[in-house]
């Protein structure tokens, strides 16, 4: 406990430099990311998998914004996945060849914006209630669009998906090739332009009194913080990272199927969540890689029972290992600094 | 028409059994155990086994998966949940998220994945008609039993020293500790007749739904619907809104089928926002 | 911008089909790639068609025109992104001459412009809309349609004197398919459609619909649910006292699947059926495959999703024979048009225009024989080709 202690002493003499020291960069943070890239001539022939794990790893991280730093318990996140997803198809299907509607990425700024709309107008849904009541309403919601998407076929393609998803070539130079490099490296850019604006969102004023909100809702609202204000622009902006992370799938696999609006997605996401870390940006890109990584393992071992093995997991990190991998990572090097500060 | 009304009835007061159990433990013990459904698919299954593979009538797995549900439920409680009622509500989703797919997989394991059968004992086959509405005779059968159990619910909840500890809990704990009372010991009483309640509903939904392993995530959301409109206070409540959405939701189906999947979505929707404690709820000390 | 994406295309494929025949033709096993729903809703399709094509292999050996036959089994769990990445990973990675399988449409659908990209056949073993075999050059079916197979089931109907009929489907896409299919033959002989109801697919409850069709007064009920619901709904019908209403209950085969009907138990006798494939087909063919498949596979029965599979590798298998093991994409779906052959199911052909399963539907009702149930033929339709190709 020496370093919380540490930490607490430079706290109580400048929280202003404590929380601009934990803002900083940090040199696993940056091999992290190089390693994303370097993916691209490690592994060439597996691009199509770091493309899947890119997209969950945004979903994941808009759960994260939403749950991990306002507290907000939501099981309704896949229903703005599916949204921006059906968008940036439907941008694409029906505008193919005339920009601007089939770019790519203006099909993510409408996707987004879209998402983010429907976020906005259901965000006020959330703010009544108690956790289940948000709960139910997140999970009801979510439920309705589903039932939405497979009534209104016409729009959406209903039980076989919407065809003939064809984005032009991003920048106009890079087509989605079968390979999925373009995808990859699109997805990824996508990612770490959104993670750096969530990155600077969290330590920002506002997203410090976020963590203030998820903490104690009414001790926030005593000290003066807009709580309802905070909680709308959060829920927004996730529901509009949701989108993006939607429409990046829309248009990578060109195809949008009634699963992009399932249930399973919201649960999936919310789990790679909670495996990485909560509340720690990095959870999520973290958990996605395990996530896809343990069940490649698992799933070809005993493909019927992987769901077993997902619930164990489940338990025993609640149980023991609450922060998630990033939590376990962070104790072992506060036990790593403990001893090395013993010694010297 | 009345068959359609007698049919919701039916459905609801089965929905009210086994949401009831998760209502009490929601309320009183402020925890959200979405592996409920598991337990009624516990009893769903020990229906099949009793009936199908042992040949035992279908009358005594009732009692049967009744008491096997509240046993499990017991020993889960004071061995797993105790260690989180103090956690965030978050973690006990993810916890019993967690448990819902271990039992989901295991069932799976040792039943196999398709839908079991169980057929209506022969004695409740058949239908009886009276003012040009028919009914069912197991459905007549459900809705006596529930209704029964309903009465003997409110009645142990109002009449005996029990009922009126368990309501002293669920309005505020802190408060009932101080006056002497074993909150604990309810706490695990309580949880056990809950989980019981929902294995008996899953026995006798048996027939109707067809049990299969992924009945705990099919029916998750009808018992949260029933609980979030019904609010978590008292018993009324769910049975109440469990009533008035069996017949929603099957009257909708029937006069206008083009929407009658929504109309349970949408009016759990509606009243959470109107009235977020639920149609019936009281804002509790907590 | 748009012609240089097409070359760009062209070119990528051409170079892609070029670089995959030739090494292709280089190796002396030919890969085939498997995607199916191992887990999940429709894994039962994915457990039959495995179950099935092991069958063929081992009763018919993994040698063909010289080659060996490999077959590399994937899951998708059925959810289309999985299809998609899958299919590619198997052309891209493993080299496969073929891919096959594909459990529902949307799967089918995913992994279209792979096949046509790449130029590998991909031979559809379970999904049944029709419009699945236009979008690619490349796709042939084994497997059957919804509007082939209930569209006999409207023709016997109306001649039968059954003159006003309500329907029930599952309200997704193969239900308003089989609706509109049969509304539109039985309408066109003479009869008349009292209602057409639709039930959500994730539906506990079907009372509500099967009491207004029973209000309706019909001669019969159409019924269509996906396969995991038959047992449910046939329950609730028998508790609504159809047959003592006199309402006949008709319907397509998928509602009693073969490989529960026995567990679903006395609800379902007396209901007629339209289908591809019976287990109880009375032909030497079917009587070995039947039997060989029940004892590689103690406890369960094969349905017709597993002669989707059965047949679907025994086309691969012909079509390599005849092209002598030449595993070029476009010289294997040459050799696929116009292939015809006996199948447990009785004799069946590939449409050389449309590619898709030329086939007989039998009219079947639900009996028990020798103290289990099994879907008896009792009419024969013979060469049905789909309705709907060719019609816009």
């Amino acid at each position: 406990m020496t370093s919380l202690a540490a930490g607490a002493r430079v706290a109580t003499a400048d929280p202003g430099a404590h929380l601009v020291a934990k803002a900083r960069w940090r040199w696993p943070e940056f091999l992290l990311w190089l390693f994303a890239i370097a993916l691209i001539w490690l592994a060439p022939s597996r691009y199509l998998l770091f493309n899947e794990i890119a997209i969950l790893a945004l979903l994941a991280l808009s759960i994260d914004l939403v749950l991990g730093f306002s507290g907000i318990v939501t099981l309704g996140q896949g229903a703005f996945y599916g949204l921006g997803a059906y968008t940036a198809g439907l941008m694409a299907k029906h505008g193919i060849g005339t920009f601007p509607w089939s770019d790519p990425l203006l099909g993510l700024l409408g996707a987004g914006l879209v998402a983010g709309f429907v976020g906005f107008l259901s965000s006020f849904l959330v703010l009544r209630g108690s956790d289940l009541t948000r709960l139910m309403v997140t999970l009801g919601v979510a439920l309705i669009v589903q039932e939405l998407g497979n009534k209104l076929d016409w729009i959406t393609g209903g039980a076989d998906g919407l065809q003939g998803v064809m984005p032009a070539p991003l920048l106009g130079l890079f087509d989605f090739d079968i390979f999925g490099r373009t995808a990859y490296l699109y997805s990824l850019s996508v990612l770490f332009v959104l993670f750096l604006l969530a990155r600077a969102l969290v330590n920002s004023p506002s997203g410090l009194s976020l963590r203030a909100i998820k903490g104690n809702v009414i001790r926030a609202r005593a000290i003066g913080i807009p709580v309802e204000r905070r909680l709308v622009v959060i829920y927004t902006i996730g529901a509009a990272y949701a989108g993006i992370a939607g429409a990046l799938l829309a248009q990578t696999t060109q195809f949008v199927s009634l699963d992009v609006l399932s249930f399973e997605k919201s649960a999936d996401a919310l789990l790679i969540v909670v495996f990485g870390g909560v509340g720690t940006l990095y959870g999520a890109l973290v958990g996605s890689i395990a996530f896809k990584a343990m069940y490649d393992v698992l799933a070809s071992a005993t493909p019927e029972y992987w769901s077993f093995w997902l619930g164990l997991a489940l338990v025993l990190l609640v149980l023991f290992a609450r922060g998630g991998i990033i939590g376990l990572l962070t104790a072992l090097r506060d036990r790593l600094d403990r001893a090395r500060s013993a010694r010297a | 028409m009345l068959t359609i009304l007698f049919d919701g009835i039916a459905y609801g007061l089965l929905l009210f059994i086994l949401a009831v159990g998760l209502s009490i433990t929601l309320g009183l013990m402020n925890f959200i155990n979405l592996a409920h459904g598991a337990f009624a698919m516990a009893g769903g299954y020990i229906t099949v086994i009793m009936v199908h593979r042992f040949g035992i009538s279908f009358f005594w797995s009732l009692p049967a998966a009744f008491i096997i549900t509240a046993v499990l439920g017991a020993f889960l409680e004071r061995t797993l949940y105790v260690q989180l009622y103090d956690k965030s509500h978050l973690d006990q989703v993810l916890f019993s998220l967690g448990l819902i797919f271990m039992s989901v997989a295991a069932v799976d394991y040792f039943m196999g994945a398709n839908q079991q059968i169980v057929n209506l004992p022969p004695s409740l086959d058949g239908r009886l008609q009276f003012f040009g509405a028919s009914i069912g005779y197991y459905r007549l059968f459900v809705i006596i039993l529930c209704s029964l159990l309903t009465i003997g619910l409110q009645l142990v909840l109002t009449k005996t020293r029990f009922g009126s500890r368990l309501r002293a809990s669920v309005d505020d704990q802190r408060v009932a500790r101080g006056l002497g009372i074993d909150v604990s010991r309810i706490f695990a009483l309580t949880f056990a007749m809950g989980s019981g309640l929902a294995g008996l509903g899953g026995a006798l939904g048996a027939p109707f739904f067809n049990i299969d392993p992924t009945f705990p995530l099919k029916f998750m959301i009808y018992f949260l619907i029933v609980i979030a409109v019904g609010g978590t206070t008292t018993i009324t409540g769910p049975f109440f809104s469990a009533l008035l959405l069996g017949v929603a939701d099957v009257a909708g189906k029937y006069y206008v089928p083009a929407i009658g999947g929504f109309i349970i979505y949408t009016i759990m929707v509606a009243v959470l926002i109107f009235r977020p404690q639920g149609l019936f709820g009281r804002v509790t000390g907590r | 911008m748009l012609l240089r994406r097409q070359f760009l295309g062209v070119c990528a494929g051409v170079a892609l089909s070029f670089g995959l025949s030739g090494l292709a033709l280089a190796e002396d096993t030919v890969k085939i790639g498997l995607i199916l729903p191992m887990t999940g809703p429709s894994a039962s399709t994915g457990r039959e068609i495995e179950a099935a094509i092991k069958l063929y292999m081992q009763q018919n050996g993994d040698k063909v025109a010289g080659k060996k036959i490999e077959v590399i089994t994937r899951d998708d769990t059925g959810q289309a992104d999985i299809t998609k990445r899958l299919a590619q990973e198997l052309v891209v990675n493993e080299k496969v001459a073929v891919i096959a399988g594909f459990g529902l449409t949307p799967l089918a659908l995913a992994a279209g412009p792979i096949a046509t990209q790449a130029k590998v056949p991909a031979v559809i073993m379970a999904a049944g809309t029709s419009m699945i075999v236009e979008q690619s050059p490349f796709f042939v079916r084994t497997s059957f349609t919804l509007p082939q197979n209930t569209t006999p089931m409207a023709e016997w109907a109306a001649k039968n004197g059954i003159k006003k009929v309500v329907t029930l489907v599952s309200d997704y896409g193969p239900g308003i398919d089989a609706e509109k299919a049969f509304k539109e033959k039985f309408t066109a002989d003479g009869g008349q459609v009292l209602d057409s109801l639709r039930a959500p697919l994730r539906n506990p409850e079907f009372a509500p619909f099967l009491q207004k069709a029973k209000d309706l007064k019909p001669d019969a009920l159409f019924l269509f649910v996906p396969s995991g619901q038959g047992a449910s709904l046939m329950k609730q019908v028998a508790e609504r006292q159809f047959k003592e209403a006199g309402i006949q209950v008709i319907g397509t085969g998928d509602v009693l699947d073969d490989e529960q009907l026995n567990a679903m138990g006395d609800v379902v006798l007396g209901m007629i059926t339209s289908m591809d494939y019976s287990a109880a087909h009375d032909s030497p063919e079917n009587k070995k495959y039947v039997a060989e498949f029940e004892k590689a596979n103690p406890g369960m029965r094969p349905n017709f999703m597993s002669v989707g599979g059965y047949d679907g590798i025994a086309l691969i298998y012909k079509a390599l024979e005849k092209t002598g093991g030449d595993t070029t994409g476009t010289k294997l779906i040459e050799a696929m048009k116009g292939m015809a052959w006996t199948s447990p199911r009785g004799p069946i052909s590939i449409d050389p225009d449309t590619r898709d399963i030329v086939q007989n539907v039998y009219i079947r009702k639900a009996e028990k024989v020798n103290g289990q149930i099994y879907n008896v033929e009792f009419a024969t339709v013979p060469n049905v080709k789909d309705p709907l190709h060719g019609k816009k």
